[in-house]
Parts: structure tokens; sequence; C-alpha cells
């Protein structure tokens, strides 16, 4: 125990550890925040879609040769969003369907661009750190690490203010619009922030694990809770600690920072499911 | 004074109409109750006077100071509610949100009237309860709650009884007789069941193939007329 402190406490003085836990708990908390809203609304997949398109567009800022690839990533993943949670009513294609062709098409055309226009003698090693976020959370600039954070603090502030109408455009979208709310403003807003949440995401779990940290804390907090207000707190915290939790080990045992998170989540919500049944066996 | 009128509406979906040359009005305080078969539009009737859907031609207006975002509107259900996470007070707190405008959280005005109704729909003790783990009966009262925290005028209802059983049923005619009467908010109720058309309400919209509008006891008189003549015809052939 003391020797894992130890190991821990020296490698915190490392200004690029700090900077991945600050980052790492800021993402947990705005995926969350947004998971509650997307597995009510029925959209849990469409974290996992606007991550294969984020994939995509990082393949193009790499072909490009972008420093910066977020440049490229967050508005091309903002339009997919927009585009997808609009719902077209009058679509030939259903909306799950939707979801599918983008996002396999967008993985498609990421890994060919990457592997046709590649510079980089380890191809493979590339793509499985963006499909995995393997080591990027421990790389990022000071730059990225402000990105980060001014628009994670944006994010939370956004669900603060418009916490009441988000509640009730996720309960009743036709109640919302029926006495004036402008409930597809929101919509757009929501759309906006999930593409924002997941370009920011897959710096910390990689883009194949990003719908993992989006749901699996809202679904375990709804193992336990009955109001609102009480899923969105639980499932705030819980992926908070997740994440630090999964980081930590990661550090101490060496294993890859994504997946250790997610393996977190799915044992919390394994907790929540048997607390869940053993009071309704009650 | 009439506070909802209808003239030469034609309701459908595109190109597609339900409803066509379809005129009426509604006065303040009244209660109204719409009838027909299923897929005569009733439910898109309702839905194109909240503007959630547009209007192919004809016009809407509403009078007596009645506000478009101050109607009180009861949907039917939709499947996601079924496991949604929500206690009462959130429910019914939500339908003081067209007084916030770009206020972001509720004021203590707000809150009273949300337990006002609260008090008035008999749900008090199911203030702190998850909305999902209600009866039938108990989630149309918190949705009632929530309606009538929107409006202080007009109350729109799509099928409220739709899947209750017979006590809940009547209890819920009750109450929104007693809405109607005591706080004099008009009432237009979408309903399946004949007794509204035939006990409660003032006026009946029949949409379908035999459409009628007019008040109750024309209503009544017009079925018997029918019944009348159906059982004469029997005889006759």
């Amino acid at each position: 125990m003391v020797e894992i402190m130890h190991k821990l406490s020296l490698y915190f003085q490392f200004p690029f550890v700090q900077y991945a836990m600050i980052v790492g708990v800021l993402i947990a908390l705005c995926a969350s925040l947004l998971g509650v809203i997307l597995v009510l609304k029925r959209f849990s997949f469409i974290g996992d879609g606007l991550s294969h398109v984020a994939f995509g567009a990082m393949a193009i800022a790499t072909v490009v040769g972008l420093t910066t690839d977020m440049l490229i990533t967050m508005p091309i993943t903002v339009l997919c969003a927009v585009l997808l949670l609009r719902k077209g009513k009058r679509s030939k294609i259903s909306g799950d369907a939707t979801v599918a062709m983008v996002s396999v098409a967008s993985m498609a055309i990421g890994y060919l661009l990457v592997n046709i226009f590649s510079t980089s003698g380890n191809l493979s090693g590339d793509v499985c750190s963006t499909l995995f976020g393997s080591t990027s959370i421990l790389t990022l600039t000071n730059t990225e690490v402000w990105v980060c954070i001014v628009l994670s603090a944006l994010m939370i502030a956004v669900f603060i203010i418009f916490y009441n109408k988000i509640f009730a455009v996720t309960f009743d979208e036709n109640f919302a619009r029926a006495t004036g709310t402008p409930a597809s403003l929101y919509n757009l807003i929501i759309a906006v922030v999930v593409a924002v949440v997941v370009v920011l995401a897959m710096n910390l779990v990689g883009s194949l694990l990003i719908s993992a940290l989006i749901i699996f804390p809202t679904l375990s907090a709804m193992r336990l809770f009955k109001s609102f207000k009480s899923v969105v707190i639980c499932s705030a915290i819980v992926s908070v600690l997740c994440a630090v939790i999964g980081m930590l080990v990661s550090i101490v045992a060496g294993t890859p920072v994504g997946s250790t998170i997610v393996v977190a989540n799915i044992a919390v919500f394994g907790v929540f499911w048997l607390i869940d049944i053993i009071r309704g066996s009650r | 004074m009439s506070q909802l009128s209808c003239k030469n509406l034609n309701i459908g979906y595109g190109s597609k109409t339900i409803i066509d040359n379809l005129s009426f009005e509604v006065e303040s305080g009244e209660y109204l109750c719409i009838i027909g078969h299923n897929g005569t539009g009733k439910s898109t009737l309702m839905r194109t006077i909240l503007r959630l859907q547009p209007l192919n031609s004809g016009s809407i207006t509403l009078d007596d100071g009645v506000k478009l975002n101050e109607v009180g509107y009861l949907p039917q259900q939709t499947p996601a509610q079924a496991d949604f996470p929500a206690s009462v007070w959130e429910i019914v707190l939500s339908g003081c949100l067209n007084r916030c405008g770009v206020r972001p959280f509720y004021n203590a005005n707000e809150k009273k009237r949300a337990n006002h109704y609260i008090d008035m729909l008999e749900i008090t003790p199911l203030s702190k309860r998850c909305y999902r783990e209600l009866s039938g009966g108990q989630q149309q009262r918190v949705l009632l709650a929530r309606a009538l925290c929107a409006t202080h005028k007009m109350l729109l209802l799509d099928e409220p009884t739709a899947s209750l059983d017979p006590d809940a049923t009547q209890e819920l005619y009750r109450l929104i007789k007693d809405i109607n009467q005591k706080e004099g908010i008009t009432v237009i109720m979408i309903s399946h069941d004949l007794t509204v058309a035939t006990q409660y309400c003032d006026k009946v919209l029949k949409l379908g193939d035999s459409p009628f509008y007019g008040t109750r006891t024309e209503y009544i008189q017009s079925m018997q007329i029918e019944h009348n003549d159906n059982q004469g015809g029997e005889v006759n052939g």
C-alpha cells in the first residue's frame, strides 16, 4: 500500500499526469450529464455513431496534416450531430438505421484515408490509440487542456441554466412544444453539446469506448434513484469516481486508461443492479 | 364570448386530407367533447389547434386573452415515459415552464401554483414518489396537474382515460368536471367513451362519416332518432 502511494505521488509530480487527471474528471462529468438526456430520450446510440464520425474526421485531419485536429473534428461532428438528431420526419431511412449507416461509413472512410495517405511508420499503433485512446490523454498539450477546461465549463453551465427546460423537453416534447417551449432549439443545443463532448472524450477513452462513458453512469443511477435530479447527481458522481479510480489504477497497474475506466463503470453498474434486485425482493 | 374559433379547417398530413371544411367555436368556460372512430382525426385536430402540426387551410383563432402558450395540454402517453425517472413534483412543476420565459429556475409563486394543483387533484401524498411507479389513474392526475399549471383558461385533453379501469375513469371525469365548473376553465376533451358525450359535457363535436356539432341535449336527441330509424328499418325490412 505504502509502495503504491509512493508510486502515485511520484507520478503526480509530472504535469502531464495532473493534466490528464483534470481533463479526465471534466470529461467524465460532461459525459454523464449528457448521458442522462440521451438515455432518456432513447438516443443512446447517437454517442456511439458520433464517435465513429469523429474518428473519420480525425483521419481527414491527419491526412491534411493539421496539428490541432479539433479544428476539423469539431465542426464535422457537430454538423453530423445536428443532422442525426433532427430525426428527419420525411426521411425514408429510419433513425437507428441512419445512425448505423453514418457511423460505419465514416469509420471505413477514415481508415481508408489513413491507410492511403499515412506518413507514419506505425500505422496500426496510431489507429489503435485513436480507437481505444491508449495514450492520448497523457500526451495532451497545454492548449488542448485549456480547450478542454473551457468547453467542459461551458457545457456544464449550459446544462445548469437550461436544466428545467431540458427536463421538460426530455420528459414530454409534445407538451413542452404545445406550451410554447422552443423544443427544436433545445434539441439543437443538445446535438451541439453531444458533438463537443464526444470530440473531447475521444482523448480520454478513444472513439470506440465513448458511449460507455455516456450511458453507463446514467443506467447505474437509474437502478437506484427515482427522480430526475437524483439521477443526474448520482450519475455525475459515479462517472467522476469511476474516471478517477480508472486513471489511478491504470497508472499503478499500467493498464490502458480508457478500458480501465469503462471496466470501473461496468463494476458500479453491476453493484447497483444487485442492490436494486435485493431491495426489490424484500 | 368565444375563446377558440375554428373556421373552414382543412387538416391532414402533407397532401393527405383527414378533415375537410370543419368549423366550430368554443365559448369561455365551455366543456366540449370530441368523439369519433379511430382515424377520423381527433388527435390530429387537437395537435393542429396547438400548432404541433401545420394547418393546410382555414383559420384557428384564440380570443379572450388566451395566448397559445397558455393552453394546458394532456397528451397521450409516450412509451419513453414508462421508465422515466422523475418525481411527481418535478413533473407537475414543469408545467410552469411557460411562465419562466428566459429565467432559468422556478420562483416561489410557481412552486405555490404547483402545490395548489397537486392538492386539488388529491395527489399530495404522492408528490415525492416516482412517476413510473404510479397507477394509470394516478399518472393521469399528475399530467392533469401539470396541464393546469400551464394554463388558467383552457385545457385540451387527448383521451385521458384511454388506459384506465372504470373506477379511475369515473374519478377522472369527476375531477375534470370540477375543474371546468369551479375554476371556470374551458375543457376540450377527446374521448372514446359516450358517457362523457351524454353526461358531462356541454357540447359535442363528432368527426367521421356522420359528423355532428351541437349541444349535448341535441346530440342525445340525434342519437335517439338514429336509434329509432335503425329499429324502424329492421321492422320494415
